[in-house]
């Protein structure tokens, strides 16, 4: 089509002013799709990471600092609950499955998580994938741990090595169980969920690593440690469990029971729902980004537009000599158009093709530092949202000049100097 | 017989505010064939006459035929049409895209309008535009940008494609004033030899139009028209109205 070959020509003979607005339009939508894709990217990690569960039961407390620390091992529980109170909920008539969960030690900033074998019978992420050893078993043993894939990977840890795990979550713990060393006899699948940055024993494995403590706190020095009983141990207290209902019916009435328990003030939540209220803490981030791309993108399109008609007048003897040859006055127009359209898909594609590279290039950081699992498969319906919407504002835009162009010609008719 | 006429306007009024007519032209005639010369002072409106004439503006009385062709009839990218495919224009001063290679400027009515490629007796295209730019000795410059090309050079480059696909009807608006005499008088001759070759593709002889205030140059042509004498002034009274 010569009126495509004409507008390429045109834009490439200046081809500076080009460039820019296609850069300039580029970066804005590498923003807003790059924004997108990380936000959706974050969206699917997150509610990836627990999936068909029920419920999420801690001590009385916030609902998103339960998830946050139960499930995505941010932040910290502020209180236990009793084993008799799991216990109760776990053998409840509507209960199918739990799973306990213990935290309170590290190793090199990664948790240490105590639960039981449920949690690699029933937990499931993404939607239907359960857990799997890539190398050995569950824990059994006291003294026994499994890692997440992630822990082993870049800690080089092999199976058959022992491990000294640190009391305190933080990541410079100065208290080290040293007289406790583990041994790694599981390597788990990787899930790219935070399932594969934490390590993992037994709940009795816990209690006999604290064997002698008291609140928290070492045996003074000097103190005598009584000689670790295995028969003895007892499991007081877990962080949290997930619970799995019988049936999905059954899931607001178990919350309501476990909420009004009368035996110990418990929170029990809806990972969905709390996982909405996540969101929307999001979205401000989102908002405040959006608008910053969508600033740019404007800002990108009216230096197409100002750089389109300041060469309005210069091209009115271009318009001319093209009337000449038969060109239709309608034609001219969509040659404008053309003009400012083409700048933009070529300004909409680079950002795409950035955000693509830049997603695929920092994949790996992305998912081993968020742990978020990073879809790199075709575009969003939003994304298409967005390019549609930048290449119509843009030639929304570009028809201003065109109609010029337009009308220029009708008034110059050959007469254009 | 009366000769078939070129162009034909009768009692034609135009001016570029319809409260404000700059021209009024009773009768014109050109027959085809002719190489006419038609001069009239600056600001005269004979630019303005030549825009009526390829369609481009239409009066608001009057009636105009070219070719043939009632103008006031035709829709306006019919007249388009006939433009691009039957007439070809050389301006004054700068005539070339400047975006395109000579050789692409030369080619632009072609790519345009099936009709006039038609008629080009090359086998192809470009083949045609090598041999008018060897014809108008510009071939060596065929491929570059215009704008490195002197004015003598840009204004062969105005004289090819106007007459690629032999157009019925060339018209020239003012094109020497940028010349000095000799390349003048040379471009001169050259246009009338080239619109004039022999195309067995357009049985139709070609007519040329060429617009100038210098009258020195009437001599080149066949027949002279004075704009101001064909032109009734518009009365003061009427313009002020
Ligand atoms: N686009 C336009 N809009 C309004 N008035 C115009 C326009 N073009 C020309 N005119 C006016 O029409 C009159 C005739 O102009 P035109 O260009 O046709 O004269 P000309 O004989 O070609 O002059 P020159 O020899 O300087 O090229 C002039 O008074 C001019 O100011
Ligand atoms: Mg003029």
């Amino acid at each position: 089509m010569i009126l495509l070959r004409l507008a390429i020509k045109s834009l490439r003979s200046r081809a500076l002013a080009t460039t820019l607005t296609i850069f300039s339009i580029g970066l804005s939508v590498t923003l807003m799709v790059g924004v997108d894709r990380l936000r959706g990217a974050a969206q699917e990690g997150f509610s990836g990471t627990i999936s068909r569960t029920d419920l999420i039961v801690g001590a009385r407390g916030g609902g998103l600092p339960l998830l946050l620390s139960s499930v995505f091992h941010i932040g910290n529980a502020s209180n236990n609950i009793s084993w008799e109170s799991y216990q109760h909920f776990a053998h409840h008539p509507a209960v199918a499955w739990t799973i306990p969960i213990s935290m309170g030690d590290s190793h090199h900033g990664y948790r240490v998580i105590a639960t039981d074998d449920n949690f690699y019978k029933h937990y499931i992420y993404r939607r239907d994938h359960s857990l799997h050893f890539a190398e050995g078993h569950a824990p059994e043993g006291l003294f026994e741990v499994a890692l997440g894939a992630d822990v082993a990977t870049r800690l080089g840890y092999q199976l058959g090595q022992q491990v000294v795990l640190a009391h305190g979550i933080e990541e410079r713990s100065v208290l080290n169980h040293a007289n406790t060393p583990f041994t790694i006899v599981g390597i788990l699948d990787q899930t790219a969920t935070p399932v594969d940055r934490a390590l993992y024993i037994t709940l009795l494995g816990e209690e006999a690593m604290h064997y002698g403590w008291s609140d928290g706190t070492p045996p003074a020095i000097g103190e005598t440690v009584p000689q670790l009983d295995p028969s003895r141990l007892k499991v007081d207290q877990i962080t949290a469990f997930l619970l799995g209902a019988k049936s999905r019916v059954s899931t607001l009435y178990l919350q309501r029971e476990i909420n009004t328990d009368k035996a110990e003030p418990l929170t029990a939540i809806i990972p969905a729902y709390t996982l909405q209220e996540l969101w929307s803490l999001l979205d401000y981030a989102d908002t405040a980004l959006s608008l910053v791309s969508a600033a740019v993108l404007v800002v990108g399109l009216l230096a197409m537009l100002i750089a389109l008609y300041a060469t309005l007048n210069e091209r009115r003897r271009e318009i001319a000599i093209l009337r000449a040859v038969g060109l239709h006055v309608r034609q001219i127009f969509i040659l404008f158009l053309f003009e400012s359209t083409l700048v933009a898909a070529a300004g909409t594609l680079l950002g795409i093709a950035a955000v693509y590279v830049l997603l695929f290039a920092l994949r790996g950081t992305i998912e081993n530092h968020f742990g978020l699992p990073v879809a790199l498969v075709g575009l969003s319906k939003r994304v298409e949202l967005y390019a549609a919407a930048t290449i119509v504002s843009a030639a929304v835009l570009g028809s201003i000049p065109a109609a010029r162009a337009y009308r220029n010609s009708l008034v110059d008719g050959l007469n254009a100097q | 017989m009366q000769e078939v006429a070129a162009i034909h306007l009768e009692h034609v009024r135009f001016g570029y505010r319809a409260d404000r007519p700059i021209l009024s032209i009773d009768h014109l005639r050109i027959p085809a064939g002719r190489r006419v010369f038609l001069h009239g002072p600056s600001g005269s409106g004979k630019t303005t006459l030549l825009s009526l004439i390829s369609g481009v503006l239409v009066p608001q009385r009057g009636s105009i035929h070219v070719l043939g062709q009632d103008l006031m009839r035709l829709s306006a990218s019919s007249r388009d049409t006939l433009r691009g495919s039957q007439i070809g224009y050389i301006f004054q001063g700068f005539n070339l895209i400047p975006y395109l290679t000579v050789a692409e400027n030369i080619a632009l009515p072609c790519e345009l309008h099936r009709t006039r490629r038609a008629r080009i007796t090359s086998s192809t295209l470009s083949e045609e535009v090598v041999r008018l730019a060897l014809r108008l000795d510009i071939h060596a410059h065929l491929g570059e940008t215009v704008t490195r090309l002197s004015t003598g050079q840009q204004q062969r480059v105005a004289i090819a494609r106007a007459i690629i696909g032999s157009p019925a009807l060339v018209i020239a608006d003012e094109p020497t004033s940028s010349l000095d005499t000799d390349r003048r008088d040379a471009f001169l001759d050259l246009l009338n030899e080239v619109t004039m070759e022999g195309n067995t593709r357009n049985p139709s002889p070609t007519t040329l139009l060429f617009v100038s205030h210098d009258r020195s140059l009437a001599s080149h042509f066949d027949e002279t028209l004075s704009l101001p004498q064909i032109a009734q002034t518009v009365p003061q009274a009427e313009r002020e109205a």
